[in-house]
């Protein structure tokens, strides 16, 4: 406790690094699944090779990809971009088949009915199909932040700054304090994005409320 | 790269004696194994009581949540800085090995446990009703029924356990167990990147083989009823007029089933 | 017999299912509880084969306390039909129809020739023994329902609402088929349905059950639309209960007037009437014509349909139907195989109806109350 205490600062300021290099590719895999799950959606004999082949992406090893990508994007090792890419691929592997299952839950009376209406195909989707499907995506997102702050972690391998340097600190000088709180601030941080994602989601989705249907 | 990555590939040298490519093949399958026997001894029964009595669903379902945000990497050092001592007496890589498994375990609880009680919970309610009914103990009921009807998630929650796990694995070379991440952790050390990307090669195929392997096994294992799949005799009656729908099962038979992108299944098992 | 006595359901927090249920099934008969959904109906089912259990009172199958039997032994001799069939999806409808033989280790071969021959009396074929549940209709499921509930022979069957999810047309077509069925089996039935008309149809005698599991009545069915016991039965049963209530009601000798009939293809020149009945060789009426309006001869296409037939064997109901939807205003009744007898206005039905008979109340004490 009194290490962690004597190391507040340093904590905070990795924990901010993890939270962005964990966090943005969210926000990115989920623009980039957005389009390619209606596509799997919108032409059905896409959907079998879209959702096998973007899950192909998760199982490339972090570790792997960590080393290599600096290769192909052309960075120095420990340009966090890197980072931000590899998460975003592994966020787009989980979430392109989310999006295509969120719109393919929507049930055929309403989109039947949204058109019947007039809307055209664009508008339906940003007005019908789209807010009705937030609550499977955000049950995606949500198991997407939690893989994504863990594997985050696993950049210490090269040396990203992030909370798994705490573990590879409290490795070398074989002392459990920083791992422990490495550790620690890893959940915390899971629960956080966690706790936020299901914020939005309530926020989005008024009428799940209202008849007092769970997120 | 790509050029230079076939060759290390195929390079004869990288394919016999210890350290080679099927050596460590051998290895990774062996940890993985140990490590998915281990979290479905441990995930399935308690999957599939939760599911049947209802009873321990948050417990268990948050218990796996937050097994799902330990962040492996970190539980792999305590684990090794911890149980190092005990294996000291020890001939051998036990100490690195044995903690290893124990996180790809941890790993591999969660997705187990989603689907094993996800499977139960989702039999349809009158299908367990008429089996109650019908005079069957709850044993019965369990094995008879709710058993088959959930193998379907059962396999699922197992399939996406065994990628993951197998692409974890490759930590265990971090802290100097075998296995395919040592091709990655040794390339890194000499800066080898045709290794490295060989290495990771292998890992990918790997899971997509086993995935298959898996896929097939479920095609024998789950009832014909519950894939959608036809038998010759019943693929007539389809043609007099006859509706019924295909359970949605038959999704499960695609290659990859990474279960944590079937939030449907998962979105119960975060803490709400 | 399947008798409740003072049986209550009360939940911890307070509300009562069933209230204080006496209650008789007799052996052989089918006895339906009907009411509002909340009435209990189900709950008392259930209680039957403690797929609940009563918090008091007592239930006894033929004289034994169930209460006092193992569950799951007395389960297996009851047969359960439910709503959705329940059937197991991971099983064939052959498989599923011998579940119950097989959990009391009945033999293979005569488990298997009893299945087949149920199946077939559910009027499914032997191509049906080898699909999934997923490769049928709905009726066709409730259809396997029936059939394995009736695989170990149960003398008691317990059937929750077995029709109401199927159209119709087919729940039209299961009820019949399971009423010609029961007069073979003399099975000890209690069905449970909201649905007034099916219990109606449906049993030899109606127990009308009100919100909060109470009793408002039990009678045979034609005494339940002739005297309902309170406002609320009066409501549930509903309208048109006089008019239903003629169907319990054998039609009696009734005035008969010869029709002049011509056939298919006559002409209907020198016919002097605004209406003529047409018959096929056989003497079976076909429709009506109105020769005003036919030059040549009388041809398929022109025959009015709308009129029903009814038989004089049949009850008063049909009759009466008959008679109302006549273009001619002249009901056409017919004997057993069809053949034209006569036919009838509507007044003289009414007449007939008036001079009827009421039902009679057999037990002052307790109108309605079956005979016993």
């Amino acid at each position: 406790m009194t290490w962690f205490i004597d190391h507040l600062g340093e904590v905070w300021d990795l924990g901010r690094q993890h939270a962005v290099l964990a966090g943005l590719p969210l926000l990115l895999g989920l623009l980039i699944a957005l389009p390619l799950g209606w596509l799997a959606r919108r032409f059905r004999w896409l959907y079998a090779p879209f959702t096998a082949g973007f899950g192909l992406l998760y199982t490339i090893p972090s570790l792997a990809l960590f080393v290599i990508l600096p290769l192909v994007t052309g960075r120095g090792i420990l340009d966090p971009f890197n980072v931000i890419v590899a998460m975003t691929l592994y966020t787009v592997a989980l979430l392109v088949r989310t999006v295509a299952d969120g719109l393919g839950s929507v049930p055929g009376a309403v989109t039947n009915a949204a058109t019947a209406m007039g809307y055209t195909p664009g508008k339906r989707f940003f007005a019908v199909e789209l807010p009705l499907a937030v609550p499977v995506i955000s049950a995606g997102l949500r198991v997407a932040a939690v893989s994504n702050v863990s594997i985050v972690s696993v950049g210490t391998v090269i040396g990203v700054q992030q909370l798994g340097l705490f573990f590879s600190d409290g490795f070398n000088r074989q002392f459990y304090d920083p791992i422990v709180v490495g550790i620690v601030a890893c959940i915390v941080l899971a629960l956080l994005f966690d706790a936020v994602i299901l914020v939005v989601t309530r926020l989005l989705t008024p009428w799940l409320r209202a008849t007092g249907a769970r997120a | 790269m790509i050029a230079s990555t076939w060759q290390w590939l195929t390079d004869p040298v990288n394919w016999s004696g210890p350290g080679s490519i099927p050596n460590q093949i051998l290895t990774h399958l062996w940890y993985s194994a140990i490590a998915l026997f281990v979290a479905s001894l441990i995930a399935i029964p308690a999957g599939l009581a939760i599911g049947h009595t209802g009873r321990g669903r948050f417990f268990g379902v948050n218990l796996a949540a937050a097994a799902r945000a330990i962040p492996s990497l970190g539980l792999l050092f305590l684990m090794v800085l911890w149980l190092f001592p005990k294996f000291s007496g020890s001939s051998g890589s036990a100490a690195f090995v044995v903690p290893s498994l124990i996180v790809l375990a941890v790993l591999a609880i969660p997705p187990i446990l989603a689907g094993a009680y996800a499977g139960v919970e989702g039999v349809d309610p009158a299908a367990r009703d008429a089996a109650k009914g019908m005079g069957m103990t709850g044993m019965q009921v369990l094995r008879r029924v709710e058993i088959p009807n959930a193998m379907p998630l059962i396999f699922s929650g197992f399939r996406s356990a065994t990628l993951q796990v197998i692409a974890t694995a490759t930590l265990a070379a971090v802290v100097g167990a075998d296995g395919l991440g040592r091709f990655l952790i040794d390339g890194q050390k000499i800066r080898d990147y045709p290794q490295m990307a060989g290495g990771s090669l292998v890992v990918a195929i790997l899971a997509l083989v086993v995935d298959l392997l898996l896929g097939t096994i479920q095609r024998y294992a789950v009832s014909p009823g519950l894939t959608g799949r036809r038998t010759s005799a019943s693929r007539r009656g389809r043609s007099d007029g006859v509706s019924g729908s295909a359970e949605s099962a038959g999704r499960s038979n695609t290659p990859l089933d990474v279960e944590i992108s079937d939030p449907r299944r998962t979105v119960d098992s975060q803490p709400s | 017999m399947i008798v409740f006595d003072g049986v209550t359901k009360k939940y911890p927090d307070g509300t009562v299912a069933v209230h204080d249920l006496t209650l008789e099934a007799p052996t052989g008969k089918i006895t339906v509880l009907v009411g509002p959904s909340g009435c209990g109906k189900t709950t008392s089912l259930r209680m039957v084969n403690r797929m609940i259990e009563p918090s008091s009172g007592t239930i006894s199958l033929d004289g034994k306390d169930t209460g006092r039997m193992k569950a799951s032994e007395l389960r297996r001799g009851i047969g359960y039909v439910i709503q959705h069939a329940g059937l197991f999806p991971n099983r064939t409808v052959l498989d599923n129809v011998e579940t119950v033989p097989r959990l009391v280790g009945m033999g293979k071969k005569e488990t298997r020739d009893r299945a087949m021959q149920l199946l077939e009396q559910v009027g499914l074929g032997a191509d049906y023994a080898k699909r999934y549940p997923s490769q049928l209709s709905g009726g066709q499921q409730q259809r396997v329902g029936v059939a394995r509930a009736l695989a170990a022979d149960p003398p008691v069957m317990l059937m929750d609402e077995p029709f109401s999810a199927v159209d119709p047309v087919v729940r039209d077509q299961l009820q019949d088929e399971f009423l010609r069925l029961q007069d073979d089996l003399g099975k000890t039935i209690i069905f449970v349905t909201h649905d007034i008309d099916e219990a109606i149809k449906m049993g030899d005698q109606v127990a009308v059950m009100r919100v909060g599991g109470y009793l408002a009545q039990l009678a045979e069915p034609a005494y339940l639309l002739a005297h309902p016991v309170d406002d609320f039965v009066a409501d549930f049963v509903g309208r048109d209960r006089g008019y239903r209530g003629l169907s319990f009601q054998a039609a009696p000798r009734l005035p008969l007037a010869s029709e002049r009939t011509i056939t298919l293809g006559e002409s209907a020149r020198d016919v002097d009437d605004d209406w003529v009945l047409v018959v096929d060789g056989d003497n079976h009426p076909l429709g009506w014509v109105e020769p005003r309006r036919i030059d040549g001869e009388v041809t398929s296409e022109r025959l009015h349909r709308g009129g029903t037939v009814a038989r004089a064997s049949g009850p008063l109901r049909a009759v009466l139907d008959a008679a109302l939807s006549s273009p001619s205003r002249r009901g056409v009744v017919v004997d057993d195989s069809g053949a034209l007898v006569g036919t009838v206005r509507p007044h003289e039905v009414l007449t007939a109806i008036e001079e009827a008979e009421r039902p009679v109340v057999e037990n002052p004490d307790n109108p309605g109350a079956p005979a016993a």
